[in-house]
Order: C-alpha cells, then structure tokens, then sequence
C-alpha cells in the first residue's frame, strides 16, 4: 500500500500547488503508516524533483516520453494509472488546476476509485474515510465518503499548506505504456501570458470592477498588483466588455480563486463574483459607494474613489 | 449530426444555500431552479452547430420528476427532444453511468456538457463518460467549431488558452463564451410542450463515494472601515492584523 502524488510542472519548475499536494499526500501516509510516492510528467529540472524529497516524498517516478511534454489529458490519465499500480496505490492524491481537472475523472474510471475533486482538509481516517470539500461553489461545504478500495483526490489551491520536512528524494525514470490512441486530443497552439503571476496560483490578487471606467485605467490596478507581487483579475461585466482578458475573469462562471488577500477596486460584489472569492482568506474592498453589497463580505474596507485611493496605495505599497 | 447535451437542474446563482433535516439534505425552499449555466452555454452552442450543420439536439438530464420545467425551458430554448433518467442525480459517478448507457445504444458525435454542475462543482462527468466510452474529452471549452468530422477548440488554461483538435465522436465540458445564451421566443415555449421527453429508469451502478453531511461556512465577522484619506494604514492592517502581507 502507499499514497501517490502526482506533479505538476510550469517550465521545468514544480508548481506551488503541488507541493501543497505533496504535503497533503505525506501527512495523509504519516497518519496511515505507509510512504509516499511522486509522479512528474514531463520537463522538469534535475533539481527541481529531488528537492520534492524535502517535503517527506521518499521517491519520485520521472515519466520523461518526450510526446508526453505538453499535458495530454487522456495519456496523462494512463500513465498515472499505471504509475498507480506499479506502487500499489490505495490514494492518489493531485493539486486542483485546469489541466487536472480534465484528467482526474479519466483516471479515477481506469482505477474504479471514487473521486472527491478541490478536498479543503485532510481526510478522516478514524472510520472510513472522509473528505470535506467546497460544494455550491463556496457557499457551503460537504463530507463525501470514499468506500472504493482505491481513492482519488483533488486538493484545492491554498487550502492546505506546503511544508518543509527535510529529506531527498530518489528520483527513478517510468515509462509505462501508453496506446497511440491515448494521442488522440492534438494540440494545436497554446497562447499564454509569459512573465504573469497566474490568477489561480497567486497568493494575492488585484481585482478591478466598472468602478474603474475603462481599460485605459487599468495601469493602477497593474502597477499595485507589480508592487505587492500579485495577480491581476476583474469582474464579469469587465471581461464581457473585452476590457481585461477571459482569463482574468473571477466569479461563479470564471476563474475562482482562494489567495491570502484578494483586493477588490470597484467591484460592486455581486453574488456571483463573491462566489469566485469567497475561499480568500482575508478580502479587502475599495468601493466609493459605502452601500456596496461587496462590504459585507470583507475584512477590510475603504470607501473612497479609486482614483483618489490607489495611488497613495501604490506610494504605500513601494515602502514595504 | 447528433448531438447530446447533458444539463443539470441547480439552484439559481443567486440562492441562499441552507440545509435541512439535520444537514442532510438542500433547502429547496424559495429556491429558484434553472439549467446549469456552464450547460447552458453547451445548449446554446449545440443548437447554433445543429442550425450551421444540420442534426439534431438532444438534451438529457438525470433527476427526479421536479426536474421536467428545467428540461422543457432546454427544449424552448431549441432542443428537439429530452431524455430523463428518472433519479436523484447521488453524485458525479452515478451520472456519468447513466449517461453512458443512453450514449451506448445511441451514438452520438457530440456529448456536451457544462465544465462543471455549479452544485457539487465537481467537474467530473465529462470526463467519466468519455473515459467509459473510449473516446477523447476535453474541458473547459470555450470555443468549439466542427469541420467534417474534427472539432477544433479552444480550451482555457491557467493565463491562457490551448488549441486542440480531435476527430468525433467525443465529449467537451463547455464554459463562456462558446456560444451567447438563447432566450427561448414563444414559438419555442409553445412547441417546448409537445416536444417528445422520454423517461428513463436508471441503470444500477456501484457506488463508490457517499455525501454524508452539509455544512454552512463559519458567518464572516465584520468589515473594518479605514478612512480613505489614509489608506497607507490597509497595509499595516494587513500586515500586522491580518498577517497576509
């Protein structure tokens, strides 16, 4: 029996995300006494996977098949259930992203697990086994119990720290087998912003609303996010206007994130962009009319006009 | 072409969510359901693909009786027919299992779906139907055109997008902006009526997940105010209350 993690990488680097998975994974085989294996696929830095090995990983499985570099929904999906089997895997465990979300459910149906996706907490193990996740899209919260013999799991981004342990890993090439009709999606072009923090990655965001007139005042939300180190996002009626890019979209029908800060500058807060935020851990609002509804979910907030506001945020924000 | 879409009966966005009968079971009261939003858009698409290529439009939705106005809303919306496999959609598995075997017997070139039920928001079934099926899925798509037998798509990434191509049969999770929401017109609400909806029962599956209980989010405290004359004082909030800088 043992616990396998799955890796995933950004430019040969591992994502923060997975190594909140790798201590998720860990901690989960501590508390059932048995190891933790790891699975990158793909272009990753010699170094970059031994040093999963500080996160109490004892050995990672490096599936190096060059056709393998980009990320291949149904031949991922194979090479983690064989990787699986290999270790005799009771629970995968994987970090919640875009390209996981399409993955996951073709390998939970290749290793007849039951699947729990964006798990908030560690599992129960003191009868059954039980996973809490975020349901109604951050609206409330439910336990799922897992009764196959082989369980899947999803970790939401932030939920559950990643912590040094110390130790290194042995990092051992897999090749398991994959069918030709495993490459059946092509990829044809990838468009990415290069040089970004990633909306769903960032630990902090800067969001912007109407409240900001137009594109061309974007520059502030810009310059405050490249001071604090953080991603920039928007309202729905601001991407649905072309004014920021679909990507940048935070609600119930765009990205949702959960950083430590979310700032949010005249965004009303509608319910469905709150749905989007509301797994932040501490949001702030900028708003200059004191009736918008988005101060009821904040922490901290101003209300003031965001021309006036955020400039002296950005002096501010140089001085820290 | 044949297309399916498959769409879940939630709660409307903008619901309350609150749990009864000792946190067991959803509080429909005073709730307004609708068509997935994510499934809708898959609708939306689908029906623009059957106007452009010829074909037909069938929706399908697992759900007990209550679930027939949101089905007849997808039928004016311009669905020619309905399937209702009659059951509590329990969870992601489940779905995807009855789905599969309406699938089997009636190959379809298009399965689409909502990249997610805004519910449970698990995210699975595209991809458990088409695993089960043999055959390629793909999700979240945002853009999804069809040339002969290939689909081309555009699917959102993390500050991004990927093109990707595969040949039909498959299964795509939709999202915005595949296609612009359709408001139905009175022709269609009309015809909604009469259009055929066939009940199904369902197929047995194993069952290998459990919901066990709800639970609401601890209530948020309240919001502290800073005089907007100083707002450098945010900063140290948050850095010294707050911890997050």
């Amino acid at each position: 029996m043992s616990i396998l993690v799955f890796i995933e990488g950004v430019e040969g680097e591992v994502k923060k995300s997975s190594l909140e998975a790798v201590s998720y994974a860990t901690e989960l085989a501590k508390k059932k006494g048995v190891a933790t294996t790891a699975v990158a696929i793909g272009n990753f830095s010699a170094t970059a996977l031994s040093s999963i090995g500080k996160y109490g990983v004892a050995k990672v499985l490096h599936v190096t098949n060059d056709k393998l570099a980009q990320v291949n929904v149904m031949a991922y999906a194979t090479a983690l259930a064989e990787a699986a089997k290999k270790e005799n895997a009771e629970v995968v465990i994987l970090p919640k992203s875009s390209a996981v979300d399409a993955i996951v459910s073709r390998l939970a149906v290749k290793l007849n697990a039951g699947v729990v996706t964006g798990a908030v907490d560690l599992p129960d193990t003191s009868g059954g086994f039980k996973v809490k996740k975020s349901i109604y899209t951050g609206k409330a919260f439910t336990t799922v119990e897992l009764t196959s013999a082989i369980k899947v799991i999803t970790v939401a981004k932030n939920a559950f720290p990643a912590t040094e342990t110390g130790g290194s890993a042995q990092v051992e090439v897999f090749a398991p087998a994959i069918p030709e009709s495993d490459f059946s999606i092509k990829i044809t072009k990838t468009e990415k912003a290069t040089g970004e923090i990633l909306l769903p990655e960032a630990d902090i965001v800067v969001s912007g609303g109407r409240g900001l007139k137009g594109p061309e005042n974007w520059g502030m939300i810009i310059e405050l996010a490249k001071e604090l180190g953080a991603a920039t996002g928007c309202s729905k009626p601001v991407s649905d206007m072309d004014w920021r890019p679909h990507h940048e979209h935070v609600g119930q029908t765009g990205v949702k994130v959960s950083p430590n800060l979310y700032i949010a500058i005249g965004i009303s807060g509608a319910i469905q962009h709150l749905a989007g935020v509301n797994s932040s851990k501490c949001i702030v609002v900028i708003n200059k009319d004191p009736e918008a509804p988005f101060f009821k979910a904040a922490d901290y907030g101003i209300v003031g006009d965001a021309f006036e506001v955020v400039p002296k945020l950005i002096e501010a924000a140089k001085k820290l | 072409m044949k297309i399916l879409v498959c769409i879940t009966n939630v709660p409307d966005t903008t619901s309350k969510i609150s749990f009864t009968d000792n946190n067991t079971k959803f509080n429909t009261t005073g709730v307004q359901f609708i068509i997935g939003p994510y499934d809708e858009y898959a609708l939306s698409r689908a029906i623009e693909l059957k106007e452009a290529n010829g074909g037909s439009v069938t929706v399908l939705n697992v759900g007990e009786a209550d679930t027939e106005p949101t089905i007849r809303k997808a039928l004016a919306i311009g669905a020619d027919d309905a399937i209702r496999i009659n059951a509590f959609p329990k969870d992601a598995q489940f779905v995807a299992a009855q789905i599969v075997a309406v699938a089997k017997t009636e190959n379809y070139d298009l399965i689409l779906m909502g990249r997610e039920s805004i519910d449970f928001n698990g995210g699975l079934v595209h991809g458990l139907v088409a695993e089960a099926l043999g055959i390629p899925s793909v999700s979240p798509v945002m853009k999804l055109d069809i040339e002969g037998n290939l689909a081309k798509m555009a699917r959102e990434i993390e500050g991004g997008k990927e093109y990707v191509e595969a040949t039909l049969p498959l299964v795509a999770g939709c999202q915005e902006p595949i296609a612009e929401w359709k408001i139905p017109n009175m022709r269609g609400i009309m015809s909604a009526r009469t259009k055929p909806l066939k009940v199904v029962e369902p197929t047995a599956t194993e069952s290998l997940i459990n919901m066990l209980a709800y639970e609401l989010p601890p209530a948020k405290g309240a919001c502290k105010m800073i005089d907007a004359s100083t707002p450098e004082k945010l900063f140290e909030l948050l850095k010294n209350e707050a911890k997050v800088l």
